[in-house]
C-alpha cells in the first residue's frame, strides 16, 4: 500500500503539473458500495470457519484528464469478518500520456494479455486466484501491477512494451480458507523469497487478412510459487521461490463460419531449470489453445474451449522427482464451455462455465445468476463446484465448494 | 401543339421518378444511416417497461462511412450508463451483405474481446431495437414493394412493404412509412411471422444538422409486451473529420476524450 500511495501521489503530481496552464481539468467520481459472502457448502474450512469470504467493500474512483493527460485512481476500503480484518488497498492509480502514435500509462494498472476465457496461455500477469475461487466480482481476477506501458503505433504494428521495476505475485488460495493439496506436509518452517527484480514483456499486433494476430514476449517469473525443501527425509525449512520464466506467444482471433475463432499459443522456457532435472522448478512448457464463440439464439453465447500443456523435458522432470511425489503427466487436455443468456432486456443473466481436465479428472463448475435491480444496483448468486483428484488443481479444492453472493450499489 | 408539349413536360418528370421499392428504401437507407462523411451524437436511450419502471442507457455514438451509401461503415460507443458498463467501449465495422466484426472493451479486466455476431435479432444493450435497427438491414435480405403513396402527420410518403427473404430476420413483414421530401422513415410497423402486429417505430423529432435532415428523438415499442425504448440523440453532428485510427484496439482501451464527452 504504502509504495502504491506513493506512486498515486506521484501521478497526481504530475497530472497537476500537467493541468497547470490555461487547459481545464475534467474530473469525475465514481464507485460502490459492496457486500460479498461466500458461504461452504461441502464442509468447514481448515480454519473452523465456514466462510470463504464475508466482508463488505466501497470503491472510490477518481477520474481526472486535462488535454493529453489523464489520472485513474481506484482505492478499496474494505473490511473483512473472517480474521484479515482491513483490506484496504489500492487497486490501479496510473497516469497516461496519449500522443498522436504513442502513449504512456505509468502507475499501478491491470494487464491482460492473450485470448483465453479463465485460462491463460499468453496472460502473464498476475492473478487472484482466491478471489475467483471464493466468488469475488470477476474484476477481483486481476491484480495491478506497478509498471510503465509504452504504446507505440506505426502504420505495420502496434508495440506496447510494459517494464515493471517489482514482481508481483498470483495470490493463491489461502491454506485457511482452502483445502490445499501440500506436498510437503510436516513442521518445517516456510520462508517466501519474492524476487528481488523486475520483470518485461512486449505484445506486438495488428490486422492480417481480417484476424487480430498479436505476438507476445515476457521475462520474469512464474507467478505462482515452487516449494523447495532443505532435504527431502524431514526437511526442516521450506523455500517458496517464484522460478525466472520466460515466455514467447502468439495469438490469432477472427471470424469463422458463424463465430468467432481464438487461436493461442506459448512456449514457457524454464530459465531457471532448462535440463529440466530440478523437480521444483516447472518444466519448460508448451501452452495451447484453440476457442470458438457463437450467438446459437437471441441474447445467447457459447463459448468453447480447448486448452493443452505439454512438458518437454519431461524425462529429466520424472528422474528426479523423489518417490512419494505426485507426478504431473506428460501432456494435459482442458476442456471448457460457457453459456450466457441474458433475459428481461439484459437485466438477468445467467452464465455458466464448466472446465474438465481429461488427464486428471480436474473439474470446475461456476454457474452464476446476475441480476440488475435497477440501474445503480445489482445483486449475483453463484456457486463454485471443485472436483478431481486430491493433487489437481481442482481437485485439491473438492472440499471447499461455496455458495456465493454479490450486491453492490453504484455511485 | 405547344400545350401537349408543356402537358408532357408535366408528366415526364413523374414517368422518370416513379421509384421501385427497392430504390425508395435504398434512398432511405442513404437518408438514414448514411449522411455525411461521419457522425457523432450522445445517446440516450430509455428502455421503459409496461409497468413504467425505466432504465437508461447513455453512450457517445461514433460512425464513419468508409465509401459511399450502402457500404462499409465504421461505428464506435462508449458507455456513461449504466455504472456497471461505464467505460465499456464498443466497435463495429459493418460491412454490406456479410456479417458484421464487432469487438468489445471489458474496462473490469481490462480486456478487448472480439465477439460473434452472427445473429440478426439480438437485442441492442437490452432495447427494443436490435442491432438492425441501430445500423440498418442488408436491402438484399428483403423483397421491397411500395404499396401505396399517403400522407402522415401532414407529409408524403412512400409506404414500402419489405418481406424478408429467409427466416432469419426479427419479423415476419414491415410496412415503413418514408417522407417524401428526406427519405427518413417516419413509421414503421412491424408484424411477427404469423401476422400479428409486433413493434412500431416511430419517428418522433427531425431536424436539420448540417444540411442533413437528422431522425433526433425516436421510440421503438413492443406492442406484445407493452415495453418500450425511447431515443434521443443529443449534440449531433456531422462531417468532423473522425480519423480511420480511432476504430482500433489501441482506442477501444482507451476512449479519446476529444471524441466521447
Amino acid at each position: 500500500m504504502s509504495r502504491a500511495s506513493g506512486l498515486c501521489g506521484m501521478a497526481l503530481g504530475v497530472l497537476l503539473s500537467g493541468v497547470a496552464g490555461p487547459v481545464a481539468a475534467d474530473i469525475a467520481l465514481a464507485g460502490f458500495l459492496q457486500q460479498n459472502t461466500a458461504f461452504n457448502t461441502a464442509g468447514a474450512n481448515p480454519d473452523g470457519r465456514n466462510y470463504k469470504w464475508l466482508e463488505e467493500r466501497a470503491q472510490v474512483k477518481l477520474d481526472g484528464s486535462a488535454g493529453a493527460w489523464r489520472l485513474m485512481a481506484k482505492g478499496d476500503f474494505a473490511h473483512d469478518h473472517l480474521g484479515r480484518g482491513d483490506r484496504s488497498e489500492l487497486r490501479e492509480a496510473y497516469v497516461d500520456y496519449t500522443a498522436s502514435s504513442w502513449d504512456v500509462r505509468a502507475g499501478r494498472q491491470v494487464l491482460t494479455w492473450g485470448l483465453g476465457d479463465l485460462v491463460f496461455v499468453n496472460d502473464v500477469w498476475p492473478k487472484d486466484y482466491e478471489a475467483l475461487f471464493a466468488g469475488r466480482p470477476l474484476e477481483y481476477l486481476k491484480r495491478g501491477i506497478d509498471a510503465v506501458k509504452l504504446g507505440v503505433y506505426p502504420a505495420f504494428a502496434s508495440f506496447e512494451l510494459v517494464l515493471a521495476s517489482a514482481y508481483r505475485a498470483s495470490r493463491v488460495p489461502d491454506a485457511g480458507r482452502f483445502h490445499l493439496f501440500d506436498p510437503m506436509p510436516g513442521p518445517a518452517t516456510r520462508r517466501t523469497a519474492e524476487p528481488d527484480q523486475g520483470e518485461a514483456g512486449l505484445r506486438i499486433y495488428r490486422e492480417l487478412a481480417g484476424y487480430d494476430v498479436a505476438l507476445y514476449l515476457y521475462r520474469g517469473f512464474q507467478r505462482t510459487p515452487s516449494m523447495r525443501p532443505d532435504g527431502m527425509s524431514a526437511p526442516a525449512r521450506i523455500t517458496l521461490f517464484y522460478p525466472k520464466l520466460a515466455v514467447y506467444g502468439a495469438s490469432a482471433s477472427g471470424r469463422a463460419g458463424e463465430g468467432v475463432v481464438s487461436l493461442e499459443a506459448a512456449y514457457y522456457d524454464a530459465r531457471q531449470d532448462r535440463s529440466g532435472s530440478d523437480f521444483t522448478v516447472p518444466n519448460a512448457q508448451t501452452r495451447l489453445l484453440a476457442g470458438y464463440q457463437w450467438q446459437p439464439w437471441e441474447d445467447g453465447s457459447l463459448g468453447l474451449q480447448y486448452y493443452a500443456e505439454y512438458m518437454h523435458d519431461y524425462r529429466a522432470y520424472r528422474a528426479s522427482l523423489p518417490a512419494g511425489l505426485p507426478a504431473d503427466k506428460r501432456r494435459t487436455d482442458t476442456f471448457t464451455a460457457r453459456l450466457t443468456q441474458f433475459f428481461l432486456h439484459q437485466t438477468l443473466r445467467l452464465s455458466f462455465y464448466a472446465a474438465y481436465n481429461h488427464g486428471n479428472g480436474d473439474r470446475y463448475l461456476n454457474p452464476e445468476l446476475r441480476y440488475a435491480v435497477s440501474d445503480r444496483v445489482w445483486v449475483a448468486v453463484g456457486a463454485n463446484v471443485f472436483g478431481g483428484r486430491r493433487t489437481g488443481q481442482f481437485g485439491q479444492l473438492a472440499r471447499d465448494d461455496n455458495l456465493y453472493w454479490q450486491t453492490r450499489y453504484e455511485f | 401543339m405547344k400545350r401537349w408539349l408543356a402537358a408532357l413536360a408535366v408528366l415526364l418528370p413523374f414517368t422518370a421518378c416513379a421509384l421501385t421499392g427497392e430504390e425508395v428504401m435504398k434512398k432511405s437507407q442513404a437518408a438514414f444511416l448514411y449522411p455525411g462523411k461521419d457522425f457523432k451524437a450522445r445517446v440516450v436511450m430509455k428502455l421503459i417497461a409496461k409497468d413504467g419502471q425505466e432504465r437508461v442507457r447513455e453512450m457517445t455514438l461514433l460512425r464513419k462511412n468508409m465509401g459511399a451509401a450502402g457500404g462499409e461503415q465504421k461505428y464506435f460507443l462508449y458507455f456513461f450508463q449504466p455504472a456497471d458498463v461505464k467505460d465499456m467501449s464498443f466497435m463495429i465495422y459493418k460491412y454490406p451483405a456479410r456479417d458484421d466484426d464487432r469487438w468489445l472493451f471489458i474496462p473490469a479486466i481490462n480486456m478487448v474481446k472480439r465477439i460473434a455476431a452472427q445473429d440478426k435479432r439480438s437485442s441492442f444493450v437490452g432495447s427494443d431495437f436490435t442491432y438492425e435497427d441501430v445500423s440498418g438491414r442488408d436491402l438484399e435480405d428483403d423483397d421491397h414493394a411500395i404499396e401505396r403513396e399517403e400522407k402522415l402527420a401532414g407529409a408524403d410518403c412512400f409506404v414500402a412493404k419489405s418481406t424478408p427473404k429467409a427466416a432469419d430476420a426479427d419479423f415476419g413483414h414491415k410496412f415503413t412509412w418514408i417522407g417524401k421530401d428526406h427519405f427518413l422513415p417516419l413509421k414503421e410497423e412491424q408484424y411477427d411471422r404469423k401476422g400479428a402486429p409486433y413493434k412500431l417505430f416511430t419517428a418522433d423529432e427531425i431536424r436539420e444538422i448540417k444540411g442533413f435532415p437528422t431522425v433526433v428523438r425516436r421510440v421503438m415499442k413492443n406492442l406484445q409486451t407493452g415495453h418500450r425504448t425511447e431515443v434521443s440523440y443529443l449534440r449531433a453532428d456531422y462531417d468532423l473529420g473522425i480519423e480511420d485510427g480511432l476504430f482500433s484496439e489501441r482506442f477501444l482501451r482507451q476512449a479519446p476524450r476529444k471524441w466521447v464527452d
